[in-house]
């Protein structure tokens, strides 16, 4: 079970040659870096030894799942879940809003739980099974979530729709569906900025109400 | 972002150890507000330790008190069976926090561990002490409607933004910490800080030092409880001012009481005087208007929140009718 719980620590890698010339280069790097730029706030460093910088915080490897799909991958630690999913996976359905937390557009889920992928980094969801909008559809027929917001207009500019139809589905499969207070309140994190709430609402009510299972 | 070493260890000493010997290392859990700062640049860690895989994440109920780990979720936790039956407040404060999102992510021991959301504190164009020291507080002469009114310095006048924080200072609760030097117990109400000179520590923990659980004794506070919250939408935003209120009744007679309030001051802000003026009486309205116009005593407002001076009491007020007829 090692692979359910790695424990990674770059910071006291040794044995072979490569290594032992990796952590030489990193305290070589950031030796320069810091020597231009003393004190504890190294980052603040000009763009011009960013470079330099760079090479003393290596990628890290990370294995997950996404929609169905295993991928082993290498990332920079600095990349939020989000970006990986965006940038290096090609799964753009996952919009980026604010980036900060405050408008759900990121909304995907992990293991089951919706999140705000803008939030994390893509290496603390090793080993951890990710659902975005692509994975929500079983081939060509949509997901009974998708079809509500398609009959009920739970959009205008579509941007926010990802991630209140991730809000959606785990709103209902949390079982905080069962009025129109709890539905808005629960989905409070999903901001519309076209205004279609209460479409939304319609058509998590429809779903909901339909008992189709989601 | 800057860029950042990561390390993920599953051994808490392991993780300990690995702060105390790093001055610029720091811990992430739920990540929902260091990797906000650390995007805006508030904030630039050499070194995160990812405690994730630290098991931290139970709920117990124990001899007299109830052990929720440092790592358990805030959504999860505000749902939990236990924590519903034994502690309704605390359920009711995590609920009123944050998004359905944000509480899948965030932990208990993070919750308690946010920064302040003051605007000047965010945008490092400004002035701010607690980000800066020494550079000034930017809301003193600024735009401070969402103020402290209560506990400030010419430093600082940042209020804490958490919900969960107020009800466990009401309750009482004891937080457990582990450091390079043993294992301590610490006092809710000593944990966070007042601002005074030196605004930049919000906490008393100590370097090294790692939250890994949260105690909340028993008490008959299970009935009678309202987590009260006043925001400028319904839902998903932080207090202006919200109240916490516990009340333990005898037919219509207060036999004890439990008062805080958030967003007035550095620190979720307990009220003992005012649970004084409460025990021993008739749960009514005249005698709620007593406990928070006490609770009120020492308040101080700037330019543009002099409107907490009534909102506070006008919580108070209806946190404690809500409680009582809960």
């Amino acid at each position: 079970m090692a692979d359910d719980n790695p424990e990674i620590n770059l910071s006291e890698a040794g044995g072979s040659h490569n290594e032992a010339r990796r952590t030489f280069l990193k305290q070589s790097s950031l030796l320069t870096a810091m020597t231009f730029a003393p004190g504890p706030i190294v980052q603040a460093a000009a763009a011009q030894f960013d470079e330099k910088v760079a090479a003393a915080f290596e990628k890290v490897p990370l294995k997950l799942e996404v929609n169905g799909v295993k991928h082993k991958l290498s990332v920079e630690p600095r990349t939020t879940l989000l970006d990986l999913l965006r940038e290096q996976l090609h799964l753009t359905g996952t919009k980026k809003g604010c980036d900060y937390g405050q408008c759900g557009a990121c909304t995907v889920h992990v293991d089951g739980n919706r999140i705000n992928s803008c939030l994390t980094l893509a290496v603390m969801q090793e080993g951890r099974k990710i659902t975005t909008i692509e994975g929500l559809a079983n081939g060509d027929n949509l997901h009974p979530m998708q079809e509500a917001f398609l009959k009920h207009d739970g959009f205008q500019c579509g941007y926010c729709t990802p991630g209140q139809i991730m809000s959606a589905v785990a709103c209902i499969r949390e079982g905080h569906a069962n009025s129109e207070g709890e539905i808005r309140e629960f989905m409070s994190g999903n901001i519309c900025r076209c205004g279609a709430y209460s479409n939304i609402v319609a058509a998590i009510q429809e779903v909901k109400n339909g008992g189709q299972k989601v | 972002m800057n860029q950042f070493q990561y390390v993920r260890p599953t051994k808490q000493k392991a993780a300990i150890d690995a702060l105390a010997k790093d001055a610029n290392a720091q811990f992430i859990a739920g990540g929902t507000n260091l990797l906000d700062l650390m995007k805006r640049g508030v904030i630039a860690s050499q070194k995160l330790i990812d405690i994730n895989r630290l098991p931290l994440t139970k709920i117990e109920s124990q001899n007299g008190s109830l052990r929720i780990g440092a790592l358990a979720l805030n959504g999860p936790v505000a749902e939990d069976r236990l924590v519903l039956e034994r502690q309704p407040l605390l359920a009711q404060a995590l609920s009123a926090g944050a998004s359905a999102q944000l509480r899948n992510m965030a932990t208990v021991g993070g919750n308690m561990l946010q920064r302040t959301r003051c605007p000047y504190f965010y945008d490092t164009a400004m002035p701010c002490n607690k980000r800066e020291p020494g550079t000034g507080c930017g809301a003193l002469e600024g735009i401070n409607r969402m103020h402290a009114i209560f506990g400030f310095s010419d430093k600082c006048i940042a209020v804490h933004p958490s919900d969960m924080s107020v009800a466990l200072v009401a309750l009482d609760a004891t937080v457990l910490v582990s450091g390079p030097k043993g294992d301590r117990r610490i006092p809710f109400n000593d944990f966070h800080r007042l601002p005074g000179d030196t605004p930049q520590k919000d906490t008393n923990l100590e370097q090294g030092e790692l939250i890994t659980a949260v105690e909340i004794p028993d008490a008959p506070f299970t009935k009678h409880v309202s987590y009260y919250k006043v925001r400028e939408r319904a839902s998903y935003a932080f207090a202006l001012v919200s109240a916490a209120a516990a009340l333990e009744l005898d037919g219509t007679t207060i036999k004890s009481a439990r008062l805080a309030m958030g967003g007035v001051a550095h620190k979720p802000w307990r009220l003992t005087a005012a649970e004084q003026v409460l025990v021993g009486k008739p749960a009514t309205e005249e005698t709620f208007r007593q406990a928070a116009e006490v609770a009120m005593q020492g308040a101080k407002a700037f330019k543009h929140n002099a409107y907490k001076l009534k909102l506070g009491p006008n919580t108070i007020i209806q946190a404690l009718k809500t409680a009582a007829a809960a």
